[in-house]
């Protein structure tokens, strides 16, 4: 997989998935664009004004705790996205970004190494995340071959496509 | 071997795991409410025709009940047709209740069986030994597809527990006492197991407030050790044969805490994050808007009770609105029997049908601007049950029944 590059859009400790994408709008369950307008809605409204497509997410501790809805790793990817960065994640949240596959990146001290607006570069295989302003690097943690597979594979569905070997030409 | 250690074996077809192995496991039950609808658009995208078993897929509605729109009746509608067009076995309609108190009723949580639930909650089973754990919706789909999962063997954290529990003081103090100490991400990627004497003393519901709240410091799953308690209650409900897992004399944990809830008094989360933990008595006298008792926490029979004996012959202040909304429809049809609901409405509640309500967020009861809410459900996000100026303070039952009878947080 090729580098991931971007703008920084930081968040702090905790941040959990009703601040991410809140309860009032999980009656959307199919509109994949329409979540994308309510990214940080409610808690954070400055984001759907300041962040760009293409913008890589940075987080502190914790990044995604709470509720399962797949909607908070949804809305991001669709609002474009184009990577998680964070000292830790939550479970389920993680699990969520990779089945979808949107990139998440576990870099325990990256919190201290970029600021809002820096430019960023990652790479999942090499398992390094690169400040391209200050040249200061984080390592990264490597995910198992089983997973990378997944997010390599664009996603569980097309995995699973792959694996059974049924060939489909939709939009993920 | 700890008890998630010996399920992942079994479930994977293995003799021993360990700790940060990557392991397929087998599912013996998939649970989804609403987001099966979610789960369904994924499925589809895989393009398979047929769910690998119906009869281990068990589909509820919970979330928002009766549907509160045009959409959310447009997606109970395709999930009924689904139940119909792949013979789904166990279905329950809107009029049972809330799923971690639907699935444990009819049967389906059983010692030493691995569920998985699109709903983070689903560590609330594992107070009948089940390894449950949530998980996404196009994981889910995954599962209808091929009947297994990957997961990484957590390593275990074992809490034992001693004494007994001061008049009042309750499970729900006990594991919010637990968050507040180990934080929001304590037991993250961690097998949680409770133990010990004030354990084995706690009925069937209490043990389901600390797996469900486990959830809230991070854990993927949280068990409480199966004993004859667990048994029978299984037993009453399920005729399917099971395996309880116990835990092996030299199980290795990556930490232990040993707890004394002799001297626990009320515990409270304060907002804006469920380890923002205090006793009730730092913030007594704040005043409340609304009280809520209810949730996949604290909406069972116990829960009501405690409520009714202290609201019994009083009246909820007038500047409160307390909803009371019993966890399924049996909670609801035992409280009246026993009388509890009439003791509540006569104190000024309203009573909810079985459901999530608005812990969520989603309907019933949603908040303004500016008010605060006492309550025993789960979650206490800026924003979570209605406006982001608003503020949600997490508690027992006994206290959110006291502080609707005083109109600010009061310990019972």
């Amino acid at each position: 997989m090729e580098m991931i590059k971007g703008r920084v859009y930081k968040f702090g400790d905790d941040v959990n998935t009703d601040v991410i994408y809140p309860g009032k709008y999980l009656s959307i369950t199919t509109d994949r664009q329409e979540m994308a307008k309510h990214c940080f809605e409610a808690a954070h409204p400055e984001f759907l004004v300041n962040a760009q497509a293409g913008d890589i997410i940075v987080g502190g501790r914790n990044f995604g705790c709470g509720s399962s809805r797949e909607q908070a790793a949804t809305c991001l990817l669709h609002f474009g996205i184009a990577a998680v960065v964070a000292e830790s994640f939550a479970r389920i949240f993680y699990r969520n970004a990779i089945n979808l596959g949107l990139p998440v990146v576990v870099a325990p001290g990256i919190t201290q190494l970029v600021e809002q607006g820096d430019i960023i570069e990652i790479s999942l295989d090499q398992g390094f995340v690169k400040n391209t302003g200050t040249s200061a690097i984080v390592q990264s943690t490597k995910l198992p071959s089983y997973v990378m597979e997944i997010i390599n594979d664009g996603g569980l569905v097309k995995h699973l496509q792959k694996r059974l070997g049924i060939r489909k030409d939709r939009e993920g | 071997m700890t008890i998630a250690e010996k399920i992942l074996a079994r479930a994977s077809g293995k003799r021993t795991v360990k700790p940060r192995e990557l392991v397929t496991a087998q599912i013996d039950v998939a649970m989804s409410h609403e987001n099966a609808d979610v789960v369904l658009r994924a499925f589809r995208e895989i393009g398979i025709e047929k769910v690998w078993d119906p009869e281990r897929i068990v589909l509820l509605f919970d979330h928002r009940i009766p549907a509160d729109s045009e959409k959310t009746a447009a997606t109970h509608q395709r999930i009924r047709n689904f139940v119909k067009e792949q013979g789904i076995k166990y279905f329950y309609d809107l009029k049972e209740g809330i799923c971690h108190q639907i699935l444990p009723e009819k049967g389906h949580s059983r010692p030493g069986e691995v569920m998985v639930g699109t709903d983070s909650h689903t560590t609330t089973h594992g107070a009948f030994g089940t390894f449950a754990a949530g998980i996404g919706a196009t994981e889910m789909a995954g599962v209808w597809a091929m009947g297994e999962l990957w997961f990484m063997v957590p390593e275990s954290l074992k809490i034992e527990v001693s004494g007994h529990f001061p008049h009042y003081v309750s499970a729900k103090d006990l594991i919010l006492s637990i968050i507040g100490r180990l934080g929001a991400a304590g037991a993250d990627y961690k097998a949680v197991e409770f133990c010990g004497e004030a354990i084995s003393e706690m009925s069937i519901a209490s043990r389901m407030v600390m797996t469900n709240l486990s959830m809230e410091m991070g854990a993927k799953v949280a068990f409480v050790v199966p004993d004859a308690k667990t048994i029978d209650y299984v037993k009453a409900r399920t005729d399917k044969e099971f395996t309880a897992s116990l835990p092996d004399e030299d199980a290795q944990y990556a930490r232990t805490m040993d707890i004394c809830v002799d001297d626990l008094e009320p515990m409270i989360a304060c907002p804006h994050a469920v380890d923002n933990v205090k006793p009730v008595r730092a913030v007594a006298g704040t005043k409340i808007d609304q009280a809520l008792i209810g949730s996949c926490t604290n909406g069972r029979l116990e829960d009501i009770a405690v409520a009714a004996e202290i609201l019994d012959g009083k009246v909820v202040a007038r500047d409160v609105r307390l909803l009371v909304i019993p966890a399924s429809r049996e909670v609801y049809l035992r409280a009246l029997e026993m009388g509890y609901i009439e003791i509540l409405v006569k104190s000024g509640a309203v009573i909810l049908n079985p459901g999530c309500g608005p812990c969520l967020g989603a309907h019933q009861g949603l908040l303004a601007g500016g008010e605060v809410c006492i309550s025993t459900t789960n979650r206490n996000f800026k924003g979570r049950m209605g406006s982001p100026e608003s503020a949600v303070y997490l508690a027992s039952p006994a206290t959110v029944a006291q502080s609707a009878i005083n109109g600010v947080i009061a310990a019972p």
